[in-house]
């Protein structure tokens, strides 16, 4: 039977939105006064669960409840959507902030790695700030100099070594950074998403690296990741956060899987209910808009997409269209495309449905929106909607490279090869 | 190798007993500190000409300035003692200080980058501070020995070094447990209440001006005497002026003051520090 590495018991965290600053003398009186009574503390009780989108109290928790256990030696995946409250459990468990509620229980050290390159000072040489980050790591003097040499190996920089780091490129900086807490040797390790950094080939050995460290060494590893194949590829086991609550418990591939299936909950608009309060004016209320994959369960890079759209139309008479517009997360219009309804004004007061698909290996892995046009005779705007929904299509191996591919577009076009000479 | 089930080494619980630093923890990171004394002390003077050279420049100019101003201008006393020597005294002891308090007072609000990512006993930060300017201090004292034994070998001033020199390290210790102590209390009330660091940053000013910086306290009258006695900071810079330049008096029970006022506040200090140090990543 192993042992537990992490014994997580009822951890919470309670966070102020807004601006902190002004009300806060009156408000820290009135705890401390409540606190002196031994009482609860006042504005607590009205935490909200975390949801993004909805309006409503200024407190909020940002993880509520949180129970969970490591084996020794596990390699567990934690997986959530953006807020879900993965990073403030990251830094409940490294001890950056402390829970509002709640016990952790840890046998060994933990050393997390939220992000890279953490006190690099660019005055100091490659050499210096090897010592200086290992040692905020904490690392001891002893134990980077038994490394040194296989840090600056790792790194590949030895020619720069002694250089100030404000002379890196950007890379090297970061290979260099990665490089030290790749040596980090404690018995907990808590990975933030670090590996989305340095080209291809530098990931690569960035992920045999963590790698090695689970399995060879026996070491326990918390590891945050959006990258479903790094999770299923690293991880033992996974938990999935959802709106700051521990949703799902298991093995790594049943937690991806469940991660992905609950995903796109957001992908969909539906209203129900009356017409008159859907989204929309007078001209116009929509009804439905969903996104479903054209196979299986999931939107992926080889699943195709369909678009499925449901309006009520009060103009009669008109010269009705409709326009969807995808934009990626950078605010890149991917597509705009829509069809004419009508075109010899015999638009009908009622309701419409309009499908249409996208094809399998077009659009490559991310996160996209949609926005909605309704318009008369492709000139007039009856009524148009920014982000209407939100999803995700998730990114699945070409060949062996598990990494997202760069590009908007993920196009699969014959190649045809020829010997020449 | 055997280990009990539930054999935790670490907890992290919401609040923690008042005073809780964990002193095997801090010595298991001395390398971090010495580290970062390194990076402050190379950093400082890296690309430049003159290099740690600077450490002195700022007491000598400091000192002409306060010779001209107060010395032939105001014509304030100094006991007898030669300007130069009377002034680079309460400049090196005062400019030690002020950067105690002032560099600690910014450990949360300039380390939150670091502090947000990596947890480390927060206290090395301004311990590495402390250290840092001890070894600026280490530089500005031996200037400050060197002027001294220029004047006590070639002139026939009435400089005298006293027995109290032998008291020199625990005025260093003191100063900067002082400085560490109100450093501390202003970092942790900086990180909620901004409107703190511009208290401090004149604030550090005027005290000057109640410490016997670039007077000697026998010149203040004896009706307002007490007020610049009460200033912790007072005995420390006589009892150094009466060490080494041999003017004044060395008075036990303003000593033992500071001594206790100096313990008192590193305690509060250490506690809200404790306190802050648990959750300021939420309020910073």
């Amino acid at each position: 039977m192993s042992d537990s590495a992490i014994k997580v018991e009822g951890v919470s965290k309670l966070y102020r939105l807004g601006e902190i600053g002004t009300g806060t003398i009156s408000h820290d009186l009135n705890r401390w006064w409540h606190r002196v009574r031994g009482k609860e503390d006042p504005y607590a009780i009205l935490g909200e669960e975390n949801k993004r989108d909805t309006k409503g109290s200024d407190w909020v928790w940002a993880i509520q409840d949180i129970n969970f256990d490591v084996k020794k030696g596990e390699v567990l995946g934690i997986i959530g959507k953006n807020g879900a409250g993965k990073s403030t459990l990251l830094k409940v468990l490294s001890r950056v902030t402390s829970p509002t509620k709640g016990i952790v229980k840890s046998s060994g050290r933990i050393a997390s790695l939220l992000e890279v390159g953490t006190g690099f000072h660019p005055e100091l040489t490659g050499r210096e700030n090897i010592f200086l980050n290992g040692a905020i790591l904490g690392m001891t003097k002893t134990d980077i100099k038994r490394n040194f040499d296989e840090i600056v190996d790792f790194s590949g920089v030895e020619r720069y070594i002694d250089t100030p780091v404000k002379r890196y490129s950007s890379g090297m900086y970061v290979r260099l950074a990665f490089a030290v807490a790749a040596y980090l040797e404690p018995e907990i390790l808590i990975v933030d998403e670090v590996l989305a950094v340095g080209d291809a080939e530098f990931q690569k050995k960035c992920l045999g690296r963590m790698k090695d460290v689970s399995v060879n060494d026996g070491r326990t590893v918390l590891f945050v990741s959006h990258n479903m194949a790094a999770v299923r590829q690293l991880c033992t086991s996974a938990i999935v956060l959802k709106n700051g609550k521990l949703v799902f418990e298991g093995t790594q591939n049943e937690g991806v899987n469940y991660y992905q299936s609950s995903h796109n909950t957001n992908s969909e608009y539906i209203h129900d209910g009356n017409i008159e309060d859907a989204l929309g004016n007078d001209n116009i209320r929509l009804l439905r808009f969903e996104v479903k994959p054209a196979t299986g369960n999931v939107i992926s890079v080889s699943s195709g997409f369909e678009i499925d759209i449901e309006f009520f139309n009060a103009k009669e008479n008109i010269n009705l269209d409709v326009t969807v517009e995808m934009k990626n997360t950078d605010e890149i219009v991917v597509f705009h495309t829509g069809t004419v309804i009508s075109d010899d004004r015999s638009s009908k007061r009622g309701i419409y449905r309009v499908k249409t698909a996208v094809p399998v290996n077009d659009i490559n892995a991310g996160v996209y929106k949609f926005k909605i046009i309704f318009g008369e005779s492709q000139r007039y705007v009856l009524y148009a909607m920014e982000d209407v929904i939100q999803f995700e299509i998730m990114n699945e191996a070409s060949g062996s490279n598990s990494s997202i591919l760069p590009g908007i577009m993920r196009l699969q076009v014959p190649f045809e090869t020829t010997f020449l000479k | 190798m055997h280990t009990k089930k539930n054999d935790y080494t670490f907890v992290i619980k919401p609040k923690t007993a008042l005073l809780d630093i964990n002193l095997a923890e801090i010595w298991r990171y001395r390398d971090l500190v010495l580290l970062l004394v390194r990076r402050d002390f190379v950093s400082f003077y890296k690309q430049t000409i003159l290099g740690p050279i600077w450490f002195l420049v700022q007491p000598l100019l400091t000192t002409f300035m306060y010779m001209l101003i107060f010395g032939n201008i105001a014509k304030l006393s100094t006991d007898g003692i030669p300007q130069i020597l009377f002034y680079l005294a309460g400049v090196t002891c005062w400019s030690y200080f002020a950067e105690c308090l002032t560099k600690t007072s910014e450990t949360f609000t300039a380390n939150a980058a670091i502090f947000g990512k990596v947890y480390f006993p927060r206290l090395i930060i301004p311990i590495s501070i402390i250290i840092s300017c001890m070894i600026r201090l280490a530089i500005q004292v031996s200037l400050f020995f060197i002027v001294l034994a220029y004047y006590l070998i070639f002139t026939k001033e009435g400089v005298h070094i006293t027995w109290a020199a032998a008291l020199f390290p625990v005025l260093i210790i003191m100063m900067g447990l002082l400085g560490l102590g109100l450093g501390i209390i202003f970092s942790s009330l900086t990180t909620k209440y901004r409107d703190l660091r511009f208290l401090l940053a004149f604030g550090v000013q005027l005290l000057m001006f109640a410490t016997p910086v670039v007077y000697p306290l026998s010149m203040t009258s004896e009706k307002y005497r007490w007020i610049i006695a009460a200033n912790p900071f007072t005995s420390i810079i006589e009892t150094f002026r009466f060490a080494f330049l041999g003017s004044g008096e060395f008075n036990l029970s303003y000593f033992m003051y500071s001594l206790v006022f100096t313990l008192v506040l590193l305690a509060i200090g250490v506690v809200v520090f404790n306190k802050v140090e648990k959750s300021f990543m939420d309020t910073v």
